[in-house]
């Protein structure tokens, strides 16, 4: 309790201008900018499994089952950093059971579980049906009862029960789209709604978050696809490849023009509060927004894949020049979340002074728990592939041995 | 036979971890809901207060401040707040309108130990204190956004915490405009100006309207019962802070200036 | 092996095995929240209503000035016929419901002696509202306790300060380095007695009309001897033309009387 208080009085000499008293706190710390990171990542993965199977993109096939595990594994980790930032962690199941209707925030756990278990796991689940269901009748003992179990006992794999399923798959994938919209856009609305804070406070804030989720989504699937095939000694299929940045270019000029359009709206109606966040955009968040997420984040890769795209380059130096951009993008849309999350709680609600954040290093809200937090979706995913293979050339033969 | 004890133990460890995550998760926040309940069953028999009989509100009046911060200390010795000046359930701020028309505001610690003489006196052009405070609005952001219900406007008026049911999630926080709440350091849950609900609901005043040597604090009914609030809504102009975001704030201001935000 | 096949009608069987987790799941979710959701819950709102009664059962620790006149009658009504007699005695003692409600010898409320008790309410801010007896720390009677010539139950000093300073010192030491250093306070306003009782509900009156200023400040007016107290020997005055100057407004409406030269 000492040292927090201590932090708090060495944060007091970091204010310029006037703050609330009670505003010296930052009450959302960087887990918070860590859930919409991740939801984003869910719902852009699944939008680009949607192509697929939605859209009819062919060339995305290979990364379609990718994208699920992909979209699963960080589902799985979201709520985590909601858990560990909770006053009381123990009672967050009462948003299940007095869930305050006119409240964004409430919506979070039905949204949440709508779409895990009604949109992803079943989607997955029909999915890989076939195959588990193949898999347990090649396997003998354990794995075989483990796959069984998987499917549910089914083991009916006749070419109906197998058009039922792919039928499923697009039916829910159809449900999926809006659930996904819905599950990143209501994380944009909880801040876009609260017409205490200026910098939140905007009509586009839900569909930037949005559309910068779908470009983070791409730009980690295309990334995935390519590390791993990387790892399993294959050659990232070149069509699909250039479909990916192709999508994650488009993506990314509409996102662009999104948070550009709001930018320059708030500029040119230079409300009240324009003073106090000029004054924030140029010196508090001078380097996450202005350097990282604008130039190195957005302006950079959207060069980079343009003419990586539309260049004559060889193959080779197109997937560089690909994988380059989406990890600039990675870092640039972590910093968006970091500016919209972080920034907003940067000013006073006085409009008159601007306050400080500091990041400690250890504790339950610190860097190195909010690493652990970006970890974990890998080491899920991991465990995910060993278990569901999504790879076309192993869909027949059975997935290796499980020990760790 | 080496595969087969890893399998074993890797399917035992397997289970064992599921079953505890499962208990914590699910037994874990059900077992503090069932505290919540006990402990707020039992009823104390106290003479009957009939909350639908009351609405509340509370007037400031600026040209009577006189920044001397004994509001702000009697909140905290009354409700048990955090002597430590992050924590401010009232407090004071100081505005200073130089010749230039700048604003200059500061609350050093929330006026709790009163003020120091401010810089540039020479150029003042307007100065005076703000008493500021939870606004007990009618129309709570605070109350709309709370996503278990932790946060609710009671019959007669006051917006008060269920710190037993708050789940300290700081979104009600973020919410307010005013800047009214914070998290409680110890109990982890959100916390605010309750208009000492445990002194009104005896016919006693806030701590803060009995220290105020100027009567810069008038406390009563709001609903045009027969009150020095009454008389000074009636006869007074009444400003509230942040009336365009439509939160209908009982805290009526009188002589407040229009640099207040 | 046995094939179970649970397809029902043309739902085939992994549908409805799949449905029937799910049913399994909302029943079993619903019965949870069945057994643990508060009673309380929805009485009277959105809220856990047996929240109240936990919220009022508080401790107190103010008792109410009230309550401090049961026993210290004499304090109280040397208060009462003095000019803190507004002030709650808690606003100088603290909280004092431990001594006053539940046992009066088990803690006695703070007793202020120290001179910076008072300056707290009555050191010169320029933020204070005009009209508040406030005092320049530095030059009135620096370092001695307030207490040595103020009763803080009945404050008024045995040596009463000049006409109107006592409250509203700036406004005299403005006065008093501009060119109506000399004017008294009575020439321009005239304070009923009840002023220094009751200040904002019997006002003191201001002139009226531009003619009053014009006694002086009018062309035409005179130059010698004494007008309204002062003596006008190498006084120069400056006079306007009453009939042009400033329109119909009233002197002051441009011209602050107590510093005139200034902005």
């Amino acid at each position: 309790m000492q040292a927090h208080f201590a932090e708090l009085a060495a944060l007091v000499g970091q204010i310029s201008g006037f703050i609330y008293p009670n505003e010296i706190e930052l009450q959302w710390s960087i887990l918070i900018v860590i859930y919409p990171y991740l939801t984003g990542l869910v719902a852009g993965a699944f939008i680009l499994a949607s192509l697929e199977k939605v859209f009819n993109v062919k060339e995305l096939q290979p990364t379609y089952r990718l994208a699920l595990l992909c979209a699963l594994s960080f589902l799985i980790v979201a709520p985590m950093p909601l858990q560990a930032h909770l006053g009381h962690p123990e009672r967050s199941l009462e948003m299940l059971m007095t869930p305050n209707p006119n409240s964004a925030m409430a919506m979070f756990g039905f949204v949440y579980l709508w779409y895990l278990l009604l949109v992803l796991l079943l989607e997955i689940w029909f999915d890989f049906r076939a195959d588990m269901v193949r898999w347990s009748q090649q396997s003998r003992g354990l794995k075989k009862f483990f796959y069984s179990a998987l499917a549910l006992g089914t083991t009916d794999i006749s070419d109906e029960a197998v058009a039922f399923d792919h039928k499923a798959v697009y039916t829910i994938t159809l449900v999926g789209i809006p659930s996904a919209f819905i599950l990143h856009g209501y994380v944009g609305f909880i801040f876009g709604s609260i017409k205490a804070n200026p910098w939140w406070s905007s009509v586009l804030i839900p569909i930037v978050f949005l559309f910068s989720a779908i470009v983070s989504g791409i730009a980690m699937i295309l990334l995935i696809y390519y590390i791993s095939s990387l790892i399993r000694g294959q050659q990232p299929k070149m069509p699909c490849m250039d479909k990916l940045a192709s999508f994650l270019l488009y993506a990314l000029i509409l996102d662009f023009s999104l948070e550009s359009l709001d930018f320059i709206h708030r500029l040119y109606e230079s409300e009240e509060s324009i003073h106090i966040l000029s004054e924030l955009i140029v010196s508090k968040l001078f380097l996450s927004l202005t350097i990282v997420q604008i130039m190195l984040g957005t302006i950079l890769p959207l060069l980079m894949l343009a003419f990586g795209r539309y260049s004559r380059l060889p193959a080779e130096l197109k997937r560089i020049i690909y994988v380059i951009s989406a990890m600039l993008i990675q870092v640039g849309i972590f910093s968006t979340r970091w500016n919209v999350v972080i920034g907003g709680q940067l000013f006073s609600k006085s409009l008159r002074g601007l306050t400080a954040y500091k990041l400690e290093m250890g504790g339950q809200e610190g860097l190195l728990a909010a690493i652990g937090f970006l970890i974990l979706p890998f080491l899920i995913f991991l465990l995910l592939i060993k278990i569901l293979p999504p790879w076309e050339d192993e869909k027949e033969t059975v997935p290796a041995a499980i020990e760790a | 036979m080496a595969d087969k004890i890893n399998r074993r133990d890797f399917v035992r460890k397997v289970v064992e971890g599921t079953a505890s995550a499962v208990m914590l998760t699910v037994c874990g926040p059900m077992r503090s809901l069932a505290n919540a309940s006990e402990e707020a069953a039992t009823e104390p028999s106290a003479p009957a207060y009939d909350a639908t009989q009351h609405y509340y509100g509370m007037g400031v009046q600026i040209d009577r401040c006189i920044g001397c911060g004994k509001c702000a200390d009697a909140c905290k010795s009354e409700n048990n707040v955090p002597r430590e000046p992050f924590y401010f359930r009232t407090w004071v701020e100081r505005y200073v309108i130089d010749a230039e028309r700048e604003v200059h505001v500061d609350s050093p610690g929330g006026g709790l130990h009163g003020f120091s003489p401010p810089a540039a006196e020479e150029d003042i052009l307007r100065s005076f204190f703000v008493p500021k405070l939870c606004n007990h609005c009618d129309h709570p952001p605070c109350v709309q956004v709370c996503p278990v219900g932790a946060t609710f406007k009671t019959q007669d008026g006051v917006v008060l915490v269920d710190q037993d049911y708050c789940v300290g999630c700081r979104y009600c926080i973020q919410a307010c405009p005013y800047g009214a709440r914070y998290l409680h350091p110890e109990k982890h849950a959100a916390d605010k100006c309750t208009f000492c609900y445990q002194r009104i609901t005896k016919g006693m005043l806030p701590a803060c309207v009995e220290v105020c040597p100027t009567q810069t604090r008038v406390f009563g009914e709001i609903n045009g019962i027969s009150s020095p609030l009454h008389r000074l809504m009636k006869m007074e102009e009444i400003q509230v802070l942040k009336p365009e975001l439509n939160t209908e704030p009982k805290v009526l201001y009188t002589k407040l200036d229009g640099e207040v935000r | 092996m046995k094939k179970l096949n649970f397809s029902i009608g043309k739902v085939p069987d992994q549908a409805v095995r799949i449905g029937t987790v799910f049913i399994l799941g909302l029943v079993g979710a619903l019965i949870l929240r069945h057994h643990f959701l508060p009673e309380s819950f929805g009485e009277l709102g959105h809220y856990r209503a047996n929240a109240i009664p936990g919220i009022k059962a508080l401790p107190l620790h103010y008792a109410g000035w009230q309550t401090c006149g049961a026993c210290h009658e004499d304090e109280l009504d040397k208060k009462m016929a003095g000019f803190h007699k507004n002030l709650s005695c808690e606003t100088c003692h603290g909280p004092a419901y431990d001594h006053a409600v539940v046992d009066p010898t088990a803690s006695t409320p703070n007793v202020p002696r120290a001179r910076e008790a008072c300056l707290t309410c009555h050191g010169y801010l320029p933020s204070r509202p005009t009209g508040f007896p406030q005092i320049l720390e530095l030059q009135h009677n620096p370092m001695e306790p307030c207490i040595k010539c103020h009763n803080p139950h009945n404050p008024a000093a045995e040596q009463v300060a000049p006409a109107c300073s006592g409250c509203h010192g700036e406004i005299a030491r403005t006065k008093a380095i501009s060119h109506h250093a000399l004017l008294q306070c009575e020439t321009c306003h005239t304070a009923p007695p009840e002023h220094k009782e009751n200040p904002r509900q019997f006002l003191p009156k201001k002139p009226t009309n531009r003619e009053f200023c014009g006694q002086c400040h009018s062309k035409g007016t005179q130059t010698s001897g004494t007008l309204l107290g002062v003596d006008l020997t190498s006084r120069d005055i400056p006079k306007v033309d009453l009939e042009t100057h400033g329109n119909t407004y009233l002197c002051w409406q441009c011209h602050y009387p107590h510093y005139p030269e200034g902005k």
